[in-house]
């Protein structure tokens, strides 16, 4: 369904733009129909920065998105935010504190459905705030600050839902909300799985990562470092940051000490030695120059896995 | 015995009146004990801490006891806590990336601190760098602009300069949450460090995240809506709790290990109740599932078996 082939984001900083910051470099992968794709990366990362791209917030500095095939920039806006929308990490700074909460849904009716009549905007709203577990009676005419942060987060997903849009960009949705309201939120991006949609979960917290997603994508430092199922990316981890990664995330029922033993079984390729060169679409020898950064290297099926080595320019 | 508290009661001044935070705490922190405080937000938790070390000026002493090493600490007042601030009870607060002065080098605000406090600073600066270096910071750091320093780095240097009078107490408010998995690991393995290295007798570590604590404390302690739920070893809370409000909360906790399609976890139906104006009785009734006539009477915390505390009526 989306699928982003070699973006690159380079933020110009500095006086008068004169530095580069790479923030996204050449990722690709794609988010299917019924799939919920985590984008998992500390702070730094770029995985906002992608999510920005994909809703057209910010503009690719090289690189192509396609939804369905066709070049997202290359269609409609109004057309485009039918199919994909975003929610943001902060609820209470989402919502203009002077209308009441559900203005958003009334925003909505004034762009793409002007001519409704009030008896199937009504059924309709009632059918958005139903798949999002809400009350009408609770969460209608009420001002942001009457409600609470898990209730003003499934507002706007009932927002975008109300267009029937395909695909869900998720940036860190549940970070601000808390522990005992943040999985009622999880859960329902697993509900909007079942129903069809497509979802980019953007997080930095594995386990949220882990318990809602079908795939993974890892980022360091804008580029990705390994990807694809999200039980053979946790299961069997080969980049080494994946596996420092796996064993900073705290777990309530396992040590520290006790996730590090288990990685350490997992075995790690000697620093100086790329075990995954031989599996590199492009030979290490003569192709090496055309391409900036080496590809990455499918290790099993659906598991794919940057150079181990830190990347050094001119080779890896 | 380090620290005890006998129903402590400090509310915040408002307008409408006032917002009962913590409302009848007692506990008590053995020698060397690491005790983290988990509640979620406007439980009262950073309330507790900032009681015990320096009150804001919203805040009004009500009633209560604290005994530090059977010395009575004078909360109350904050001149006569000038005595026993960072020599006896100290802070690491949750702005601590923004504690430190911004227009001074760190070297010389350490001996500015030193010398407010009547202690030679320059005589110390070989214990600072022995501290420095066992946090794992260069110590050329101390000529440096806080400006300079990463979100972790500042962390760990805050921590330095709250523990540099070996308090015998620290508290430990958020300093894990604005940082990255990598980060969050070694500031949290730090904390156990101070403790084994005695530079601190005993802690108390808030936090929302009870993941951490599983992996760093001692015994947790579970406050909801101003007043503590439960209190155990750190096994005990998360693998036997028995109040009603930490089961529920335990159970809502995704984990790498958990995932949606196979594990459905619930949240904890409804919202915390305002403290403006508390229900009679015990405050998780609402929420509850198995509250009754009786809870509408408030439950004492009491110890149900040896060191667990419980405030539950259905819990005997």
């Amino acid at each position: 369904m989306l699928t982003l082939e070699h973006l690159t984001k380079i933020y110009k900083v500095g006086t008068f733009g004169g530095t580069d910051l790479p923030a996204v470099k050449d990722v690709s992968f794609n988010v299917d129909a019924g799939q919920v794709v985590s984008l998992i990366g500390e702070s730094g990362s770029g995985k906002t920065t992608i999510g920005r791209m994909i809703l057209r917030l910010t503009p690719a500095t090289r690189g192509t998105i396609t939804f369905d095939g066709q070049d997202v920039l290359k269609l409609p806006r109004r057309g485009y935010y039918r199919l994909v929308q975003g929610v943001f990490q902060d609820p209470f700074s989402s919502y203009n504190p002077i209308f009441k909460a559900d203005h958003v849904f009334a925003m909505i009716r004034g762009v793409y459905f002007r001519g409704m009549p009030d008896s199937e905007w009504n059924a309709r709203l009632e059918a958005a705030l139903e798949a999002v577990g809400l009350d009408p009676g609770q969460v209608l005419h009420k001002y942001p600050h009457q409600l609470s942060g898990g209730q003003l987060q499934r507002l706007l997903i009932a927002r975008a839902l109300l267009l029937d849009i395909r695909l869900l960009i998720a940036d860190e949705i549940i970070s601000m909300l808390d522990a005992s309201t943040r999985i009622d939120v999880l859960n329902l991006l697993g509900d909007l799985k079942a129903r069809g949609l497509g979802i980019l979960f953007i997080t930095h917290d594995l386990s949220l990562g882990y318990y809602s997603s079908q795939r993974t994508v890892i980022l360091l430092r804008g580029a990705i470092v390994e990807m694809g199922a999200t039980e053979k990316v946790y299961g069997n981890p080969v980049h080494p940051y994946t596996k420092m990664l796996i064993a900073s995330v705290p777990l309530l029922h396992k040590k520290w000490r006790q996730v590090a033993q288990e990685l350490a079984a997992t075995g790690t390729p000697a620093a100086d030695q790329c075990t995954y060169h031989s599996m590199h679409p492009v030979d290490h020898g003569a192709g090496a120059s055309a391409v900036a950064r080496p590809a990455l290297a499918e290790v099993e099926e659906d598991h794919f896995v940057g150079c181990i080595r830190p990347y050094v320019k001119g080779s890896c | 015995m380090s620290l005890q508290v006998t129903d402590l009661r400090v509310y915040y001044r408002t307008l409408a009146g006032d917002v009962r935070a913590l409302d009848g705490v007692t506990f008590k922190i053995a020698d060397g004990e690491i005790m983290g405080l988990a509640g979620e937000s406007g439980c009262g938790k950073s309330t507790l801490g900032k009681s015990l070390t320096h009150f804001d000026s919203r805040m009004r002493y009500v009633a209560g006891e604290v005994l530090l090493d059977d010395v009575p600490l004078p909360i109350m007042d904050s001149e006569a806590m000038d005595e026993f601030r960072f020599w006896s009870v100290s802070i690491i607060p949750q702005y601590a990336m923004s504690a430190m002065n911004p227009t001074r080098k760190i070297g010389k605000m350490i001996v500015d601190l030193l010398e407010s406090r009547g202690e030679d600073g320059a005589a110390m600066r070989p214990e600072i760098e022995r501290r420095l270096e066992l946090v794992g910071l260069q110590r050329d750091v101390l000529d440096r602009y806080p400006i300079e320093l990463s979100g972790g780095m500042k962390q760990r240097m805050v921590m330095v300069i709250a523990t540099l009078l070996n308090p015998s107490l620290l508290i430990a408010d958020e300093i894990t949450s604005a940082l990255d998995v990598s980060t969050q690991k070694a500031v949290a393995e730090t904390l156990i460090e101070f403790r084994d290295r005695e530079l601190v007798r005993t802690m108390i570590v808030i936090t929302h995240d009870m993941s951490i604590l599983s992996q760093i404390a001692d015994t947790i302690t579970v406050m909801y809506a101003g007043k503590l739920a439960e209190k155990a070893a750190t096994d005990v809370i998360i693998g036997a709790p028995k109040h009603p409000y930490t089961r529920l909360l335990i159970s809502s906790l995704p984990e790498v290990g958990i995932r949606f399609a196979d594990k459905r976890l619930t949240g904890i139906p409804g919202n915390p109740p305002g403290l403006l104006d508390p229900p009679v009785g015990c405050r998780f009734q609402a929420r509850c599932p198995l509250a009754d006539e009786q809870c509408r009477q408030e439950p004492p915390f009491v110890e149900v078996e040896r060191d667990h505390h419980v405030a539950c009526w259905k819990v005997s």
